[in-house]
């Protein structure tokens, strides 16, 4: 409860803080919208459906891509983490690859693929994968060797050894993997979507700068970081908790 | 009541190791931990291994379970070589190796699982083997909520579902308070009389082999090899606190310290060539 109040204190003052600089007059409103022309802008995104239809793309773009993301990020991972041959080859790329902001594929994907969903959607993969194949990697290479012991020792060996003992061992590091992979793969979403016609939240957002309208820039910057926001708390935090209750790390980290 | 090393002539052997040694490579050169090891264990008996840390017991218990190779000699359980790891027994770590991601239930179940057991006999089976460990009230816990105790029990009852002969312990209650050992002592030497299962139990503590063991075997410090060992005929239940006891603890004590000594003026060499 103290939480709650101590956020709606926070943010209240936010508000006011940036009414107070919009009322200052320091830059003309249509450079620093106030928030109300941005609630104004919400409401109407809102009622003629553009930013639920823009949302409802973009989820699409992201569900497809991310997904893609989290599938072969976990088996690359593992087959990383399960070759030393891999792992020298392979997974130095991966580091250095994971350096690359995922826009700098945008030109090539472009060339490869056009102006399509398709490029978008490599963009997304490129930016999220290697998050998760990193952190697979990890995990897999920081599952205590006491429980393949055991494993093998309980008579579980190949590929049941994989899903009932290192996939699971290799939990706490995966989701960690997931959760940083669905943040990458966010931002790639929209930065793509902001470069040419592609009707998702990242396209509304330049539409709002090519009208000179920065309360619908502003209002779409909202209800990115809300989105991401969301997923974020209602998804993965549930989830590293659910783990962390039943491995008993809860106090821990 | 100690024995030359010739192995007993009467003996079923369930567990034979001929010639075992096992060395590994390490970048200061070859460490030799276990050298020449002839071992019989017969059908039904509780061994105990003790000796100085760094004497290879685990190593010992680790060839037997077939989670490793000896670099030469055979090991033979039932007159067939040992290969692999096999559900006709198991090992049950020092550091217990419990998945922390399963209940209490779905751990003891877990052997069973992989080899196919069907849902409910598993339930059946794994229910059975918490009320020999005195753990059914527990089968929904999740591991990071039992003491220590309770989690060796687990780790017990775990090891004995799969109904293996041969169950190998590796110094299991090292890490306990001494109550908890002493009730675990108890508890286990009633399962061994109740199951009748084969027990090969490495320690480092003399009081707990001989408390426990029908025979002790005592390791020199490395290269391990087999110093002596005893028979141990006090009557059972036994206790910590009988003079009998005490008096059998002292006697192999006595040979242990040879072994301590010659650890501690290793570990002080290594130390000054530093």
């Amino acid at each position: 409860m103290k939480k709650i109040v101590r956020q709606l204190v926070f943010y209240l003052g936010l508000l006011a803080l940036w009414q107070l600089i919009f009322e200052l007059k320091i830059w003309p409103p249509y450079l620093f919208p106030s928030p109300q022309s941005v609630l104004e802008s919400l409401q109407m995104g809102f009622s003629d459906r553009t930013f639920l239809i823009g949302m409802g793309i973009s989820m699409r773009r992201i569900a497809l891509g991310y997904g893609l993301s989290v599938l072969l990020g976990i088996v690359i991972g593992f087959l990383i983490a399960a070759s030393e041959f891999l792992e020298a080859t392979l997974g130095g790329l991966v580091l250095s690859l994971q350096s690359l902001p995922s826009l700098c594929w945008l030109p090539l994907a472009v060339l490869w693929f056009g102006l399509t969903e398709k490029a978008i959607l490599f963009v997304v993969v490129m930016g999220s994968l290697l998050a998760v194949t990193i952190n697979t990697q990890i995990g897999v290479r920081h599952v205590p060797r006491i429980y393949l012991l055991a494993g093998r020792n309980l008579g579980a060996h190949g590929f049941r050894l994989f899903v009932h003992v290192l996939l699971p061992a290799s939990l706490p590091h995966l989701v960690a993997g997931l959760k940083q992979g669905w943040a990458f793969a966010w931002r790639s979403l929209i930065s793509g979507e902001m470069l040419f016609v592609s009707l998702g939240l990242g396209h509304l957002l330049m539409m709002g700068r090519d009208l000179n309208d920065m309360s619908q820039v502003v209002a779409v910057m909202a209800l990115i970081m809300a989105i991401g926001h969301l997923v974020d708390r209602l998804v993965f935090e549930k989830l590293e908790n659910r783990i962390r209750q039943k491995w008993g790390l809860v106090g821990t980290a | 009541m100690s024995e030359t090393l010739e192995a007993p002539s009467t003996s079923t052997g369930k567990l034979r190791l001929r010639g075992v040694s096992r060395s590994f490579h390490t970048p200061r050169g070859t460490l030799a931990a276990l050298e020449n090891i002839d071992l019989e264990v017969r059908e039904g008996e509780f061994l105990c291994i003790v000796g100085p840390s760094g004497c290879g017991k685990s190593t010992l218990l680790n060839l037997m379970a077939g989670l490793d190779h000896p670099t030469t000699g055979e090991i033979w359980m039932d007159g067939r070589q040992i290969e692999g790891p096999g559900t006709d027994r198991t090992l049950i770590f020092q550091e217990l190796g419990l998945f922390p991601w399963l209940t209490v239930q779905e751990n003891v179940e877990f052997g069973l699982r992989m080899q196919g057991v069907g849902r409910q006999e598993r339930r059946a089976r794994s229910q059975q083997y918490l009320r020999l460990v005195h753990l059914s009230r527990f089968e929904t816990s999740y591991v990071h909520q039992l003491s220590g105790g309770m989690k060796q029990r687990v780790a017990l009852a775990r090891s004995l579902v799969t109904e293996p002969d041969v169950l190998l312990m590796d110094e299991p209650f090292a890490a306990l308070d001494a109550q908890t050992r002493d009730l675990l002592h108890e508890e286990l030497a009633r399962i061994w009389a109740e199951t009748g299962k084969t027990i090969v139990f490495v320690t480092h503590n003399v009081r707990e082999a001989v408390r426990l063991g029908s025979r002790v075997i005592l390791l020199t410090f490395r290269p391990g090899r087999i110093k002596s060992q005893f028979t141990i005929t006090l009557p059972r239940p036994r206790h910590l606190e009988d003079p009998e006891l005490a008096l059998t603890a002292r006697e192999v004590l006595a040979q242990l310290k040879e072994e301590i000594n010659k650890a501690v003026e290793e570990e002080y060499s290594h130390e000054e060539n530093r």
